[in-house]
């Protein structure tokens, strides 16, 4: 999984960089990290975010990894809605039409995606509160063998792995 | 002006949520009868809607007067009126078993009208970004809905499939995400047309954002690698969330793939890029396998079925990858099939559960002798899964194996065989399992009490077809009452309080029952509508495949 966001992610800023950058697409590591610097913060969030869900043990940490790795895609947006000298997408009735504007698209669906992150955020903190009264903590490997104990979860680890599985795509 | 009929459809359940939390303040039970009063008029909706697309052929909506391009639009065509139709029936029909069975509270209907009102909204929608809207309205409702009995191994199993589901969510968006930067466009069709004209199959962007799609929305159907969320869940849920679930939550985001595979990608991105194919039928092939073997292991009946969703899921991301008119109508066919078909599985093993306090299938001993109708209509439904043939899981299997070996003739790609061979086995297990509840409810336990007389009876019957399986139950009916008159302790006991009606034996809500047994005739005379199928869905495939 990481391997295959990373390479696109890599694929999305070169593809950029020629279709914006025209001439200037023969770009060495440090021109990348200079002039791309968005989507290289974006794609390590990105790892950083999914990375943490996996092999951090505590859930709330998990649920603070999810929202790394969403705001990794909000910043993809916006980076990618940036114009150089555009202007706000508002034309006063009369003016003439010129000048660069900024697409309102992609900001939109930041705004609704910020949104939906909050509503799964507090959805995630009120399991989490629920599971801590129930259960006393948020390690799941505590929590795992308290479970086990209680007979809700198998004996053996179903092949494939809990949190192991999603890694491994 | 029938166009109008989309946006009330969605608008319909979403606005109905609200309603019980307010009404709530000052009605207890407010919730049942404003969830009632919302899904009936979504079944009429979407019969409504059924209609014109069958006269009209296809139907668009722009909201709020945009034009599609750059507004909202939104669309039904044969596909989503047959996944608008099954979730209609199943979020009516589930209401009758959550109004015994429970969660109870006003919050919990909403949620249910939430999680109806975004699968209406992700079968509709012809916009990329507002199939993520609804996608999460559906992820955020069923994860409240799994832990609504309040325990702490169901909110534990929820915060799985949430962190799971959102990051599948995250990868859908960041996906589209893509297409949009290669595109400029949301919109399905448009971006269909946009592709060709701004890049090409071969462009890394569009192929980026197709694998980070399938990945997102197979981290949702819970394909092989990736299911580990989908069992747990299934299994904490309560009874009456899991049959919805099950049947409607996983379909929904399959329908998604098709939707993006073939209206956004289209065939001829599918034929031109066979590594991404290649890849989803391995994926799909461990998932049959993989799903079915897990299947055959499980003692608790709900994760057995799970499980078997799983293989299921994997024969629809087949079908897909296939990229061919037959596997793609055997899919669709199967989508909708295995929806039903689940539905009436976790339904029936939650009249079971409610009834008789059994969940494990060692607790079932001659579960048919007490409880005759619901064993009999799950066994029937279990034969359906099977693919045994007057069913509509033989038909959705059938169009898929067929269409797999015609691939692999036509192209001499040798996946197909691999797939149908994969299918093959599958179903073996799948009969090996189910075989094992059959036997259960038919055959085990009949030295315990007095039963001589119709443990002949029966074993004459269990060769059959799955086609008389009501009728056998019928028969284990008159039997079974003699039974309990002289001793009363049958291997199956009713819990305390179980409903008890005059009709049948079965100590299970009648209401609950009938449906139940209607949703299993109804998957043997879909089973023989095939050709009706096979019109319904014709106009799509061909616009598809054309």
């Amino acid at each position: 999984m990481t391997g295959v966001a990373l390479g696109a992610a890599a694929d999305a800023a070169s593809g950029f960089a020629a279709a914006l950058a025209s001439g200037t697409a023969t770009a060495s590591a440090l021109d990348v990290l200079t002039t791309r610097h968005a989507y290289v913060a974006f794609a390590l969030l990105l790892c950083i975010g999914l990375y943490m869900m996996i092999a951090n043990q505590n859930l709330v940490k998990k649920i603070i990894g999810l929202n790394l790795f969403q705001t990794a895609i909000f910043l993809l947006f916006i980076t990618s809605a940036y114009v150089e000298g555009g202007a706000i997408p508002i034309v006063p009735e009369g003016a003439a039409e010129t000048g660069t504007f900024v697409s309102p698209l992609p900001h939109v669906i930041v705004l609704t995606a910020i949104v939906v992150g909050v509503s799964l955020t507090a959805v995630g903190l009120a399991l989490c509160i629920r599971i801590y009264d129930e259960y006393g903590t948020l390690r799941t490997d505590v929590l795992r063998e308290l479970l086990r104990d209680e007979g809700s979860l198998p004996e053996r680890p179903a092949v494939g792995g809990a949190d192991g599985g999603e890694a491994d795509e | 002006m029938s166009d109008v009929l989309l946006p009330v459809a969605i608008a319909v359940p979403l606005v109905a949520a609200t309603l019980p939390l307010a009404l709530g303040l000052k009605y207890e039970r407010a919730g049942w009868p404003v969830a009632a009063v919302a899904t009936t008029a979504l079944a009429g909706l979407a019969a409504a809607i059924g209609i014109e697309v069958a006269r009209g052929g296809a139907l668009s909506h722009a909201l709020g007067t945009y034009e599609p391009p750059i507004g909202i639009e939104l669309v039904a065509d044969e596909l989503s009126v047959a996944v608008l139709a099954l979730v209609a029936a199943v979020s009516l029909a589930t209401l009758a078993f959550a109004r015994v069975a429970g969660p109870r509270g006003n919050s919990f209907y909403s949620g249910y009208l939430l999680l109806v009102g975004g699968l209406t909204g992700l079968v509709l929608t012809g916009d990329l970004f507002n199939m993520f809207v609804f996608l999460e309205i559906v992820g955020i409702s069923t994860y409240a809905l799994i832990a609504a009995d309040r325990s702490g191994a169901s909110a534990y199993a929820s915060l799985k499939y949430l962190v799971v589901g959102t990051v599948g969510a995250s990868l859908y968006l960041l996906g589209v995400g893509y297409a949009f930067l290669a595109t400029g466009t949301l919109n399905m069709l448009d971006m269909q047309a946009q592709i060709v004209q701004q890049a090409s199959y071969a462009d890394p962007l569009i192929r980026a954002s197709y694998a980070l799609i399938v990945a997102g929305l197979g981290l949702k159907i819970a394909v092989f690698p990736i299911h580990a969320w989908q069992p747990d869940a299934y299994q904490r849920a309560p009874d009456a969330v899991t049959t919805v679930v099950a049947a409607l939550v996983s379909t929904a985001s399959a329908y998604a793939l098709i939707r993006v595979s073939y209206t956004v990608f289209t065939v001829d991105f599918l034929a031109a890029n066979d590594a991404i194919t290649t890849g989803m039928l391995i994926v799909a092939g461990a998932s049959i396998l993989a799903g079915s073997a897990l299947a055959a292991m499980q003692s608790d009946l709900k994760r057995m079925f799970a499980y078997s969703s799983v293989a299921q899921f994997g024969m629809i991301v087949a079908a897909i990858a296939l990229a061919n008119e037959t596997a793609l109508l055997g899919g669709i066919v199967h989508l909708v099939g295995h929806g039903l078909l689940k539905f009436g599985l976790f339904l029936g093993i939650g009249l079971l559960a409610l009834g008789y306090g059994a969940r494990k299938l060692d607790d079932l001993a001659s579960a048919a002798r007490s409880a005759p109708y619901t064993s009999g209509a799950v066994a029937l439904l279990g034969l359906g899964l099977v693919g045994i043939p007057p069913s509509i899981g033989f038909l959705g299997k059938w169009y898929i194996g067929v269409g797999a070996v015609e691939s692999s003739m036509a192209g001499g790609d040798p996946a197909g065989i691999g797939i149908a061979v994969v299918i093959f086995v599958s179903t073996l297990f799948t009969l090996s399992y189910v075989a094992r509840v059959i036997e259960r409810f038919y055959f085990a336990g009949v030295g315990l009490s007095d039963g001589h007389g119709d443990d002949h009876d029966e074993s004459g019957h269990g060769d059959g077809g799955g086609h008389d399986d009501a009728d056998r139950g019928v028969a284990a009916d008159g039997g079974r009452e003699s039974v309990t008159d002289d001793d009363g302790d049958g291997p199956l006991t009713p819990v305390e309080g179980a409903p008890r009606s005059r009709l049948v034996p079965d100590r299970v809500p009648p209401a609950s029952l009938a449906i139940l047994v209607l949703a299993a005739l109804t998957t043997v005379a879909l089973g023989f509508g095939g050709y009706a199928l096979f019109e319904w869905f014709d106009p799509y495939l061909t616009e598809v495949f054309a």
